[in-house]
């Protein structure tokens, strides 16, 4: 391998292990936002100290959470520079405003306005606060629909066309609105937020089932575990929907992802659906595995023999990595299909009254969260590993998008000195996350008599 | 010097990158020059109360950072990507720096182990020295020049690391770090009372007196030196009026520090950082890059490292919506937290 090519490699794993860092932060805080809405503003409505007990404890969470997000994520922004220099230079154009309206609309509001969620509790009147709490939901939500934007231009490009500058290709603008809502950017967007709401809510769920285990702030438990209840069961469902959208949506402009997701070799067949299996790449078929036949193509077009072109239809160069899109695929459906028993089975017992008592359902509960956090890095994987060897759908291929200025030794570098900050990172955000649940959210009627010292307090200052 | 005309939207995104970056080294430059001071600050009470004088701003004021790169791989993509590959290790070192900041900010006072807290407030002061620096260190290539090599017709950096530290990047970065000292120790003055006060009012005379001497060294280093960022001043007298206007600004912080007049010190030096940046940002128009081998064809300028005209038009709306917007919740939040800065139970 020459060292145009290793420094492509590198940046690629650096790339992945960034990307994995950052994307555990945004998707839960997306999640957490919504619910600090509905806790807020059940305090705002019913004035019950309960909800503004939870209010406080999961906004300091989300603090922990945001600190992270922005410190892995400016990281995110310099890294097309960085490492992805012809890819900068051939997608800037377009891909750069959507990134530039993510800073200015996204960013701006949901950091301007934290600051006033995190230390304004005793400084403007709860309605402000509430409409600071608004904000920083929305701006969380926006920021993920410029980022999916962006991403699903390179899924499926639209409004642009490829012109001369100064001796190199490179994709303009031609329709900007086309460029917002390419043809995978509404199913992308709808799905990464259903992902984001689960992820959030069985994070809730988690800390709350284990207050219950612990019998330690029981009514904050079950308050909370409700609304995260009400939310999960909601985002489960539509995140099949967004998903099922999603895949027909790739089956119409990126066939031979959707052949690489199934492993469906045969060039012209009816497709099923594989539960689970091996895909036997030599041989051109799957191992152990249990098929649903023609699901896929029943999925695709509402009837099991219509056709589904395969891997065989097109040249092997242009097949992404099958094994891995495959499993990780797979791997995120069934997580998927698993939280939407766990929501509404959930849902079931709570309608029963008997939500509470089972020990066994609170502790499958408290490690669930893993589960959504888990299955939207996979789902990320396989997205991106399916669209390879492109990295701009039939415009760029990722081995000629790299930085020729980087050789692969500053890589190394660098990529070293992330995993090792990385590593200390998590173990520090998992060791204070632990040291904030255990600490656990203040007493509501402490919460509510620092609030009245606090309203005394600015009284006299005015 | 480039011939054609230069179209009126490549220079208001040359100035409104320039103003972001403004915005920058404004905000998050006291966010640094507090860091830089931190370990100044004796006892705990007190470096608690310095991370919580920036505690609810910092990372808003980081935002302008991540616009403004935002900005520039949108507008002058060419630029973006030849600086960010070219200067890799450099950004890299930078992008480690704010890291360590933010999780130092973060973590801080989480514990009250005194070899954590120990720790933490090291790894504060470092990173924040090492982000004023490598600030000061990219601005002070990017006045130098740096030689642009075409590369299947794209312009690289070929150079290593070391190319970039060559002494007047440096001496720009020392002085941006005597620079963030000042403004940081004047944005405490304002924000804190009694003991920590009095501290800060000394940090800010001495900082103010290490930045007056770096300033003299670096305007006679680029006078003798960078011909090329003092030529349009020549050519264009009134345009003096940005260093007298600088010198007089610069001049002012001591003089309110005398009379304890400490917003207007604040003021004073955040008006410094601005007229400095307009400073370079007109002696190094219409370059981005200007590369001292085959400047005329090697150089990436407003023009040649440009995005489409409908690019840079769908750029201007989105930013003349956009930054109003900035602006208004910027001040607000500042509004909310004027005041002396007091320890409560959500603070760091």
């Amino acid at each position: 391998m020459d060292d145009a090519a290793l420094s492509v490699l590198l940046s690629r794993i650096q790339f992945a292990v960034t990307i994995s860092f950052h994307y555990i932060f945004p998707p839960l805080n997306i999640g957490l936002g919504l619910l600090l809405v509905a806790m807020e503003g059940f305090w705002i409505k019913t004035g019950k100290p309960v909800y503004k007990q939870m209010a406080r404890f999961w906004a300091l969470v989300f603090g922990l959470m945001f600190a992270l997000g922005v410190a892995s994520g400016l990281v995110m922004e310099f890294q097309f520079g960085t490492n992805w220099s012809n890819y900068s230079r051939f997608v800037g154009d377009v891909f750069g405003s959507a990134l530039a309206a993510e800073g200015i609309f996204a960013f701006f509001l949901e950091s301007g306005f934290l600051g006033l969620v995190l230390f304004g509790w005793d400084r403007v009147r709860p309605k402000v606060h509430y409409f600071a709490t608004i904000m920083v939901a929305l701006g969380a939500h926006f920021s993920a629909i410029w980022i999916v934007v962006a991403n699903s231009w390179q899924q499926t490009p639209a409004g642009y066309r490829l012109v001369e500058h100064d001796g190199v290709t490179r994709a303009e603008v031609t329709d900007f609105w086309q460029v917002v809502f390419n043809p995978s950017s509404l199913d992308r967007i709808s799905h990464v937020f259903s992902a984001a709401w689960l992820a959030g809510a069985f994070l809730v769920l988690s800390v709350c089932a284990y207050y219950l285990l612990r019998n330690r702030h029981v009514e904050f438990a079950k308050e909370g575990m409700k609304i995260a209840l009400v939310v999960a069961a909601g985002a489960s469902l539509l995140q099949l929907a967004t998903g099922h959208k999603s895949g027909v949506t790739v089956a119409k402009y990126q066939p031979v992802k959707l052949a690489a997701f199934e492993a469906h070799f045969e060039a012209d067949a009816p497709a099923g659906l594989w539960l689970f299996g091996i895909p036997n790449i030599e041989d051109r078929r799957v191992d152990y595995g249990i098929q649903i036949p023609g699901m896929l193509s029943f999925l695709v077009d509402g009837a099991t023999s219509t056709k589904i072109p395969g891997l065989l239809a097109f040249d092997p160069s242009e097949w992404p990595p099958v094994q891995a899109v495959f499993q990780t695929y797979h791997a995120m459906v069934g997580i998927g299909m698993t939280l939407i028993a766990l929501s509404w089975g959930g849902v079931l017992l709570w309608w029963r009254g008997t939500l509470f008592n089972h020990r066994w359902l609170l502790w499958v509960f408290v490690f669930a969260v893993l589960g959504p956090v888990l299955a939207n890095h996979l789902g990320w994987f396989s997205a991106e590993l399916g669209r390879q060897p492109w990295v701009v759908w039939g415009l760029l291929k990722t081995a000629d998008a790299g930085s020729p200025a980087v050789p692969a030794q500053s890589v190394w570098i660098s990529l070293i000195g992330f995993i090792l900050i990385y590593a200390l990172l998590f173990a520090l955000f998992i060791y204070l996350l632990n040291e904030k649940i255990q600490h656990g959210p203040g007493e509501p009627a402490a919460a509510e008599q620092e609030q009245k010292a606090g309203i005394s307090k600015e009284g006299h200052r005015a | 010097m480039i011939a054609e005309a230069v179209p009126l939207l490549n220079v208001t995104w040359y100035v409104l990158i320039m103003i972001l970056l403004a915005g920058y080294v404004v905000l998050d430059g006291f966010d640094l020059g507090v860091g830089s001071l931190h370990l100044f600050a004796r006892g705990d009470r007190n470096r608690r109360l310095m991370l919580n004088t920036i505690g609810p701003v910092w990372d808003g004021n980081e935002v302008w950072l991540v616009t403004a790169g935002g900005a520039l791989f949108a507008m002058f993509p060419e630029m973006y990507a030849t600086a960010f590959s070219g200067f890799y290790l450099a950004f890299m070192l930078l992008l480690f720096a704010l890291i360590f900041r933010a999780v130092a900010i973060e973590f801080r006072s989480k514990r009250e182990s005194g070899a954590w807290r120990g720790t933490w407030d090291f790894l504060f002061f470092l990173s924040s020295v090492l982000g004023a620096l490598l600030v000061g260190v990219a601005l002070g290539n990017l006045a130098w020049g740096v030689p642009l090599t075409r590369v299947d017709g794209k312009l690289e950096m070929l150079g290593s690391l070391g190319d970039l530290l060559h002494p007047y990047p440096l001496l720009v970065g020392v002085t941006g770090v005597a620079l963030f000292m000042m403004h940081g120790a004047m944005f405490v003055v304002v924000k804190t009372e009694g003991d920590l006060q009095e501290q800060a009012r000394d940090w800010a005379r001495n900082a103010t007196i290490f930045f007056a001497l770096c300033y003299v060294i670096t305007t006679m280093a680029t006078l003798l030196w960078v011909d090329r960022m003092t030529a349009v001043f020549r050519e264009n007298p009134y345009l003096m009026a940005i260093p007298l206007l600088n010198l007089m600004a610069i001049a002012n912080v001591p003089r309110t520090l005398y009379h304890k007049k400490d917003l207007e010190g604040f003021l004073s030096s955040a008006a410094a950082i601005v007229l400095l940046m307009a400073l370079f940002a007109v002696g190094t128009y219409p370059y981005l890059i200007y590369s001292p081998v085959d400047p005329a064809t090697n150089s990436l300028t407003v023009i040649n490292a440009a995005s489409s005209k409908l690019t840079l038009w769908i750029g201007f709306i989105i930013a003349m919506i956009g930054m109003p917007l900035v602006i208004s919740y910027t001040f607000s939040v500042y509004w909310v937290f004027r005041g002396k800065v007091r320890l409560e139970s959500t603070s760091y």
